[in-house]
């Protein structure tokens, strides 16, 4: 199928193109952008007049739920919410039940995930057997399963001396190693900021040295192992400092932050809303300050969902009873604009944290509109707003803070591997 | 900012789920007529009908004799008919989610829920969940939750202090002990600092204390202190704090004896503070651990006219929100 985007802006960071031009697309590939493609007869054609193009959103994180929550959320369920966000591809942390950490269950998720319309999923392999930080997972057989990378979701290994090994194991193959930093003795019971909004509520503190206690374990044994680390969710500005400081010093590190962190802080709690309570928690204005001038600057490489969904039971329950997360896929987007516009970043930059930055997080040559890729994009009206809303959300967690909230950017074309995957004025 | 759930849109109190945002007014409105509700328990029969009919519930989902024995009495002075569940020893323990249990007792033609509960916020959950099922007639009082509010407790101690002192906003008032776990502080903290108190001192060891400990009431003048002599200097009211027993040997506090000899009122501490000041305590009472007996037993202490009154204030709360009308 020969499908010709027209009429749009083309952003593409990884080249750093802004300009109208139309995208050319042939047997599910990019095979060019720009005026006109030589002997190229469309069999459809896309409006893209007033929105921009650019590559499909690649999401660091985002729970489909499968195996073993079903009842939080469905495989089809989420890729719906996948397609109607932009997102293309995303990487799937390993805190199923049963946890992957079995080639099997790798083998039956990127199964059930192969279908047209669906976005890429990558699995990413427990570290340990079932996150218990104990004994090592098969990480080669995982691997090869399809495993892009290897964590232990929002579980932290206790053992710093296993730690030490899965990282040696881990760089042996060259895996990479995606971790979040927080020492669980610090966290212990903690459900919020440790600041002066907990204090006043009375809900139990975690404090900023949970994250920067950890980060250092985790610097010192990345340098001390070799191994590639990715920190997930950092969330405060002194963590954001000890990142830096190991890059100056040559160390290879990179880190994500979730759109939620991105926008808000621990006075968003208001009167104990559950849809606040998040891991890592939010923390004060400055650090969420902190935290967007270093994705602007690249201190941050990646944004991503934090995708959550989380079932309405698990939500309506006092806020330290409540589970955590928030459903993002559909707002990384929009909330990337939001981003944009707030703080004056040029919108190639703000979309390179979604695109170009995570693909080459995820070391593959996606994320840009580079001729004879996968033809992935997005096609998007950055002028349109909506009212974020229960009855909108295709994904089955209805569970976020930005709830009322109006945005704009509203996806109208989603293409995955050239198929049209959601097109926001009819029905598929 | 999300509207404060517990008033309604002409600003009247609809629930009591925390001392935070409560106006002068509305807080010298409750004090007021907690007045002639004390009068009542000296009468021969002390019973008034103004919730005659009205169906309270006493839903402690965390046990405490004390506090629901004196909504109990508060609600039986009124003429109300009392109900109390014990919930941590049935619904909850058969795995009944709080909502479930809520909407269950809901059904039962409730008029006002006093609620006890371990997690922070429960109330406010209970209350957002009943407003958005278009029940908000039903109203919930906070009887306590988690470290977060004991919104009568506080009106009692402010009932205390303006009973023995008239005026708070020429008052040093010392909140001692453990501040971090405290519901009451807070509870407390909010109070005085909307009434009007000039020098409001927190006092305790660092690990009894939040992190952010003079950042908690936004505007309030607290200080910080880590010493009781230099906290209790000067002060008029002294209120102390319960230790829970499950705090004095741990990581928190080595033991007992050693809290004793840093942060227990004595009379030579007491001394300190000004010859008239009052000592206050919410109960129940730890004798040689934050208090030693000669104070609490003392001329200076006004912990059991503390008892009386709450009796009064909880009346005074309760006849407000559900006998209609008389803001």
């Amino acid at each position: 199928m020969k499908i010709e985007i027209r009429n749009g802006r083309v952003i593409d960071p990884a080249s750093q193109l802004d300009r109208p031009a139309n995208v050319f697309v042939a047997d599910g590939r990019i095979v060019g952008v720009g005026e006109t493609a030589a002997g190229f007869r469309a069999e459809a054609v896309l409006d893209a007049t007033g929105c921009i193009v650019c590559p499909g959103l690649i999401d660091l994180s985002a729970r489909l739920r499968e195996p073993g929550f079903e009842y939080k959320a469905t495989l089809e369920s989420e890729m719906a919410a996948a397609a109607a966000g932009g997102v293309t591809r995303l990487v799937c942390p390993p805190d199923t039940d049963p946890p992957l950490d079995e080639p099997g269950l790798v083998e039956m998720l990127k199964h059930r995930a192969r279908q047209p319309g669906f976005a890429h999923v990558h699995p990413m392999g427990a570290l340990t057997v079932g996150l218990a930080g104990q004994r090592l997972t098969e990480m080669a057989e995982l691997a090869e399963a399809g495993c892009i990378a290897f964590g232990q979701a929002n579980v932290s290994i206790v053992d710093t001396q296993v730690l030490l090994r899965a990282m040696q194991y881990a760089a042996t193959f060259g895996y990479s190693v995606w971790l979040q930093a927080l020492d669980p003795h610090l966290a212990k019971n903690g459900v919020a900021h440790d600041g002066a909004v907990s204090a006043r509520l009375g809900l139990a503190g975690i404090p900023v040295v949970a994250e920067t206690v950890a980060l250092a374990t985790l610097l010192q044994l990345a340098r001390e192992t070799g191994a590639r680390l990715h920190v997930r969710r950092i969330s405060s500005a002194a963590g954001l400092d000890l990142i830096r400081a190991a890059r100056a010093d040559g160390l290879p590190v990179s880190c994500d932050i979730s759109i939620n962190h991105l926008h808000l802080c621990d006075e968003d709690i208001g009167f104990f809303d559950a849809h606040t309570r998040l891991d890592p928690p939010l923390r004060s204005a400055a650090d969420r300050d902190a935290l967007a001038a270093g994705l602007a600057d690249g201190s941050i490489d990646v944004l991503c969902s934090d995708h959550t969904p989380v079932d309405d039971d698990a939500k309506q329950m006092p806020f330290a009873e409540a589970e955590a997360g928030a459903t993002g896929l559909e707002l990384l987007l929009p909330l990337t604009l939001k981003w944009a516009a707030d703080a004056g970043v040029p919108l190639a930059t703000a979309l390179a944290r979604i695109t170009s930055e995570p693909a080459r997080i995820l070391g593959l040559e996606r994320g840009c509109f580079k001729p004879g890729v996968p033809a992935d994009l997005c096609v998007f009206d950055p002028a349109a707003t909506f009212t974020v809303s229960r009855e909108r959300l295709k994904s089955q967690g209805k569970n976020t803070p930005f709830l009322g909230r109006e945005l704009a950017g509203e996806v109208r074309y989603t293409l995955i591997d050239g198929h049209l995957a959601y097109a926001a004025d009819r029905l598929l | 900012m999300t509207p404060n759930p517990q008033l309604n849109a002409h600003g009247e109190l609809i629930h009591l789920l925390s001392l935070e945002g409560l106006s002068r007014e509305i807080l010298h409105g409750i004090l007021d007529r907690a007045e002639p509700f004390t009068a009542v328990a000296e009468r021969e029969v002390k019973k008034v009908p103004l919730l005659r009919g009205k169906s309270v519930f006493n839903l402690f989902f965390e046990n405490s004799t004390r506090t629901r024995t004196t909504f109990e009495i508060a609600a039986k002075r009124l003429s109300a008919d009392v109900i109390n569940l014990n919930i941590n020893t049935s619904s909850a323990a058969k795995g009944e989610s709080l909502l479930d249990t809520v909407d269950n007792l809901a059904a039962m033609q409730a008029d006002m829920f006093v609620v006890r509960h371990a997690s922070s916020g429960a109330p406010y959950l209970i209350a957002r969940h009943l407003a958005a099922t278009g029940r908000e007639h039903i109203h919930v009082v906070n009887a306590g939750d988690g470290r977060h509010a004991h919104p009568t407790q506080g009106l009692l101690d402010m009932y205390t202090i303006r009973h023995y002192k008239k005026d708070f906003t020429h008052l040093t008032v010392a909140v001692v002990g453990d501040i971090l776990h405290s519901r009451v502080a807070r509870s407390q903290l909010h109070a005085l600092a909307t009434l009007g108190v000039p020098e409001i001192r927190l006092v305790g060891p660092k690990t009894l204390l939040p992190t952010a400990a003079a950042q908690m009431i936004p505007g309030a003048p607290l200080r910080v202190c880590h010493d009781l002599a230099e906290g209790v200097r000067g002060a008029d009211v002294i209120m102390m704090l319960r230790l829970q027993n499950e705090r004095m040997n741990g990581a928190l506090l080595p033991s007992p004896q050693e809290y004793f000899k840093s942060w227990g009122l004595t009379p030579e501490k007491l001394a300190l503070a000004k010859p008239d000041a009052i000592v206050m305590h919410p109960g129940p009472m730890n004798r040689g651990v934050e208090i030693d007996s000669a104070v609490a037993d003392g001329r200076q202490a006004v912990i059991l006219p503390q008892v009386t009154f709450g009796i009064a204030v909880r009346m005074a709360v309760m006849s407000m929100l559900a006998g209609g009308g008389t803001q």
